[in-house]
């Protein structure tokens, strides 16, 4: 029997598992996907907002500054991409300065640094490629962009080298307690455990439901996006926001971490699962996106994306007024980290050490320091970031780096290899993308990804049609063997 | 060591170019390829139909390719494999190109003159952008011919493809052959994007419908495609309502167009031509940049084989004049598309360095029938050239004199598509 069983691999879920390996416990992290961090945490806008938009009375007020501020830490122990390039909240208008203010004030009493609002001249200094009549904005120097894929594999891999046991396509079907243990049914087996800690995402409602009266309800409210080639990567510095309304924080245009320019999401109740990007949504993305940034180059895009909100709703059940829920329920020893939306990528770092502080240590008196635990993972080497000399080192030392596999990111064999074999490893094109890039970029995999299929296949020592791009089974790539090759054969 | 000349890209353009300037008595010359062997695009093009109009026969892709590597094995031109350039700097007498191998590690290699050979990729469902979800079994054309006929796997069984440039239609039979069943060819424009043989061979011969005027605006299936809503499109390329369709499909490629591959070009500082997405080149393919030529795929998409090599003739020409000093650097002409046509190469022209005549390509920006291209001086007309049927997909090649162009000090060039004369 496990002591804790976590439900969700996303960044909730693998952090909080991170945070208790630092205590003697037996940890089982469950997901039903085959790679962590493929739901919500896969789909989102990337920020490492300032703080200043939640009221401080709650939760999201409470944690998102704070999670902020350790962004530095955590991303140097774990070795994500992480840049706290600022971001702009614009106002076009007296009305919208107002709104600005109110904002200041509510960052001051957020804690949020180095708040400063900007006039006309210094806003245009600051970014050229804004709409002329921007009159204003709200800038926070502290707000950044962080590789949320990254992120999660990375985390999810310092819990397991701290002994958490990940165990991937276990998809939760029932959860049954008996005195002081959770049964729980997988589509993989039985698992037990003293307590379980539900951070399920978008299902944290269905989850709860397996074992309590529901009180909370969570609404799928979609957010599309696109995504720019690097070329168009420096149009500007900081994310910038328009001002937030009723509707949430709007369209925003952000640099990614990786140099990528990154405009959306809009926001519109959709079914579960429900991840399809609509012809009409993106023509709305496109038309708010100019009104603050009217060179945004269409030509120049990628991709397309689609990510679900797990918003809590009133409907017939608690009102939860649309905070995040962490508290052990009703249900003694079953804890919710649900209703988990925006800012909960920012807010992680303080949330989780909230959840395993406040909520699970008084629950387990005799908890145990891990001694042995280490915050640090294995650094990954990123060849394009090395120096002519380094490359030429690792080369010599490992001639899988001076194999080039992704061309347009420039992603070498020895990385793809290195993602394949640490813990929480990649098993899936997807997954390999996720972690290191490879057909991230502007031919979107059209040159790699017969590579890394093939590269896949030879590692895990399995056939190429075997490799799936995406979930288990139903994402499969290639159909078999072609009538030529097998009659070869 | 400094080479004379260094080719990035060992595909038709760059084993043609260096066979043209060893010929013409260059030494030190080396190719860089980052594939397992020479060949380029070429090896995955396992159907006939390369060559008719340089060697007079049907040859395979690679059968094409073949008769270029011996040549370069014969005249002994030596060339790295599986090593990957990743930039070239620019020195003013020299370049240096840096480069990544397994075998060797990180190098960098001193050149006096390089030629850009480096070809071009194929655009992908993001940049075009098909709302819907993002399943697997979306291919490009050219990826699912690679893992056809190099790897031996079927990417599906049930196809629809998107667009009906060459590589779409070539793959439609390509799978029909494999046993798979092609459902459809939708086409955004009224016409095709593939040479008419192609439709002919590929798609009429095994009653693969082919509908123009139509594209898809939504693809299903959450983990992989299912089918895809095909609709009619305007003659402004909007979607008309009512018109929709659902295709049942496990596979969907994409043959949409090729973008060539130039980040290597544009780093280094060489001017560009936003028309062909290439740089811009002289009759001789050289750049702006002095010592730099480029050729083939990579300074505008060719649709045959043939003229990639005949371009590149020019290229390993020009740049064994540059090594050796003979090269003119006056530009005399430049070229202009006027109505009707989108691009012209070369963009400028040098006349000292033209032999017997100049070789104009340029593609016509919709389907003309009965129409001439002519090319004007000022209000001169130079010259004239009929076809029956002008189409974007078949590029233009217009060659004109050397006496004819000698009358006229300097100017323009400029390309229109205009009435025949009667
Ligand atoms: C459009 C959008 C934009 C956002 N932008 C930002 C931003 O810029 N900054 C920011 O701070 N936050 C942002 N957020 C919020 C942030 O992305 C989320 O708070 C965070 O990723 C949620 O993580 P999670 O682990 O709770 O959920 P998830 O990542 O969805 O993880 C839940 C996991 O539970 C698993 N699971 C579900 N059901 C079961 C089951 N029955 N059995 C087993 N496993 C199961 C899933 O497979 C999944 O892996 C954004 C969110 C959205 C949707
Ligand atoms: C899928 C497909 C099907 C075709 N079918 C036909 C047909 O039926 N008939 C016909 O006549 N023509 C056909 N063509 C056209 C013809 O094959 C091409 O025009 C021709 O191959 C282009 O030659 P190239 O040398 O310019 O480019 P490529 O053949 O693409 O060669 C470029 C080479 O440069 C290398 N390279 C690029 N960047 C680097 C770098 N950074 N470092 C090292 N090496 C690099 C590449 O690996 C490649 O080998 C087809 C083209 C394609 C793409």
């Amino acid at each position: 029997m496990y002591d804790i069983a976590i439900i969700g691999a996303g960044i909730a879920g693998s952090y909080i598992a991170r945070e208790l390996s630092r205590y003697q416990l037996d940890i089982v992290l469950l997901d039903g996907e085959n790679d962590v961090g493929n739901q919500i945490t896969m789909a989102n806008s990337a920020i490492i907002h300032a703080g200043f938009d939640a009221p401080s009375y709650k939760l999201k007020g409470k944690f998102n500054a704070v999670g902020n501020i350790m962004y530095e830490k955590v991303c140097d122990d774990l070795d994500v991409p992480f840049k706290r390039c600022g971001s702009l909240v614009v106002a076009h208008d007296e009305y919208e300065m107002a709104t600005i203010h109110e904002l200041y004030q509510n960052g001051l009493k957020n804690g949020v640094p180095g708040l400063r609002i900007l006039f006309r001249e210094e806003v245009h200094a600051m970014e050229p490629n804004l709409n002329e009549d921007i009159c204003g904005a709200l800038y926070a120097p502290s707000a950044g962009i962080v590789s949320p894929f990254e992120l999660c594999a990375n985390v999810a891999e310092n819990a397991i080298d701290n002994g958490v046991t990940l165990k991937l396509n276990h998809m939760v079907t029932a959860i049954d307690k008996d005195d002081d243990c959770f049964k729980i049914t997988t589509s993989a087996g039985n698992i037990e455990a003293k307590f379980v800690i539900n951070a399920a995402g978008l299902f944290a409602d269905d989850i709860y439901a397996l074992v309590g009266d529901p009180y909370f309800k969570l609404l799928a409210r979609k957010g599309n996006y696109f995504i720019f080639d690097k070329d168009a990567g420096s149009l500007v510095n900081n994310v910038i926001f328009p001002c937030p309304s009723k509707n949430g924080k709007g369209i925003l245009v952000s640099p990614t971490v990786h140099g990528n320019l990154l405009i959306g999401p809009d926001a519109a109740p959709v079914e579960k699962g429900d991840i399809s990007t609509t012809g009409d949504r993106l023509d709305y993305i496109k038309a708010n996106a100019l009104k603050n940034c009217p060179t945004l180059p269409f030509k120049k895009i990628i991709r397309s994306y689609a990510g679900l909100r797990n918003t809590p709703v009133a409907d017939t059940y608690t009102t939860t007024d649309g905070d995040f829920i962490l508290e052990e329920s009703p249900v003694k020893g079953f804890i919710n980290v649900a209703g988990y939306e925006s800012p909960g990528l920012s807010s992680i770092p303080a949330v989780a050490h909230y959840v395993v502080e406040e909520i699970v240590k008084p629950l387990i008196p005799d908890i145990e320091v891990n001694h042995d635990f280490n915050p640090k993972i294995r650094p990954h080497v990123r060849f394009t970031e090395l120096s002519d000399e380094e490359r030429a080192e690792i080369i010599k030392k490992d001639p899988k780096y001076g194999k080039v596999i992704c061309r347009c990111e420039t992603i070498t064999e020895g990385e793809i290899l290195d993602v394949i074999h640490r813990n929480a490893g990649a098993r899936t094109v997807k997954s390999v993308k996720k972690r290191c890039r490879a057909g991230m970029g502007r031919c979107q995999g059209g040159f790699c990804s017969p590579r890394v299929v093939e590269i896949l296949a030879r590692e895990l020592n399995c056939s190429l049609d075997e490799i799936m791009y995406d979930q288990q089974d139903s994402a499969y790539i290639l159909a078999g063997e072609t009538k030529s090759a097998k009659e070869e054969a | 060591m400094i080479y004379d000349i260094v080719i990035l890209g060992g595909g038709p353009a760059g084993l043609s170019a260096a066979v043209q300037a060893k010929k013409d008595g260059v030494e030190n010359i080396l190719i860089l390829e980052r594939d397992r062997e020479l060949g380029g695009i070429l090896n995955q093009c396992i159907h006939n139909g390369f060559g008719l109009h340089t060697f007079n026969e049907e040859l395979t892709g690679p059968e094409y390719a073949a008769r270029y590597i011996k040549q370069v094995v014969d005249l002994g031109i030596p060339y790295l494999l599986d090593t990957m350039v990743l930039d070239m700097t620019d020195h003013g007498e020299t370049k240096i190109i840096h480069v990544i191998n397994e075998e060797s590690g990180y190098m960098t290699i001193e050149t006096r003159s390089a030629i850009l050979t480096m070809g071009c990729r194929e655009r992908t469902s993001g940049a075009i952008g098909i709302p819907g979800y993002r399943p697997s079994g979306v291919f490009t054309a050219g990826t699912a011919q690679r893992f056809i006929n190099m790897e031996g796997y079927m990417p599906g069984k049930e196809v629809v493809i998107l667009g009906s440039g060459d590589i779409g239609l070539i793959m439609a039979r390509r799978m029909t052959l494999e046993g798979a069943h092609v459902n459809a060819v939708c086409e955004l424009m009224p016409y095709s994007n593939g040479l008419v043989r192609n439709i002919v061979q590929c798609l009429n011969d095994y009653d693969i419908p082919l509908k123009l005027s139509h594209t898809i605006t939504f693809i299903h299936g959450k983990d992989r495609i299912e089918g895809v809503t095909v609709a009619q499109v305007d003659d402004k390329l909007k979607v008309i309502p009512g018109t929709d369709e659902f295709i049942p499909c496990d596979t969907l490629l994409l043959s949409v167009g090729l973008i060539p591959e130039n980040e290597i070009t544009v780093n280094a500082g060489v001017e560009m031509d936003n028309r062909t997405n290439g740089s811009i080149v002289g009759e001789l393919r050289q750049t702006t940049m002095p010592g730099v030529f480029a050729c083939g795929n990579v300074v505008h998409v060719h649709d045959l084989v043939d003229f990639v090599s005949e371009e590149a003739v020019l290229a390993g020409k020009g740049a064994a004049k540059y090594v050796k000093g003979t090269l003119d650097t006056n530009v005399t002409f430049t070229t202009a598309n006027g109505d009707g046509i989108g691009y012209v190469v070369p963009q400028q022209v040098a006349m000292k360095n033209v032999e017997e005549n100049v070789t104009f390509y340029m593609r016509v920006r919709q389907v003309f029938e009965n129409k001439v291209v002519n090319a004007y001086i000022g209000d001169q007309l130079i010259a004239t050239k009929k076809e029956k049927k002008l189409l974007p997909a078949e590029m233009v090649n217009f060659k004109i004199a050397k006496e004819v162009l000698e009358k006229y000090p300097a100017g323009e060039i400029r390309f229109v598509v205009e009435e025949a004369q009667k």
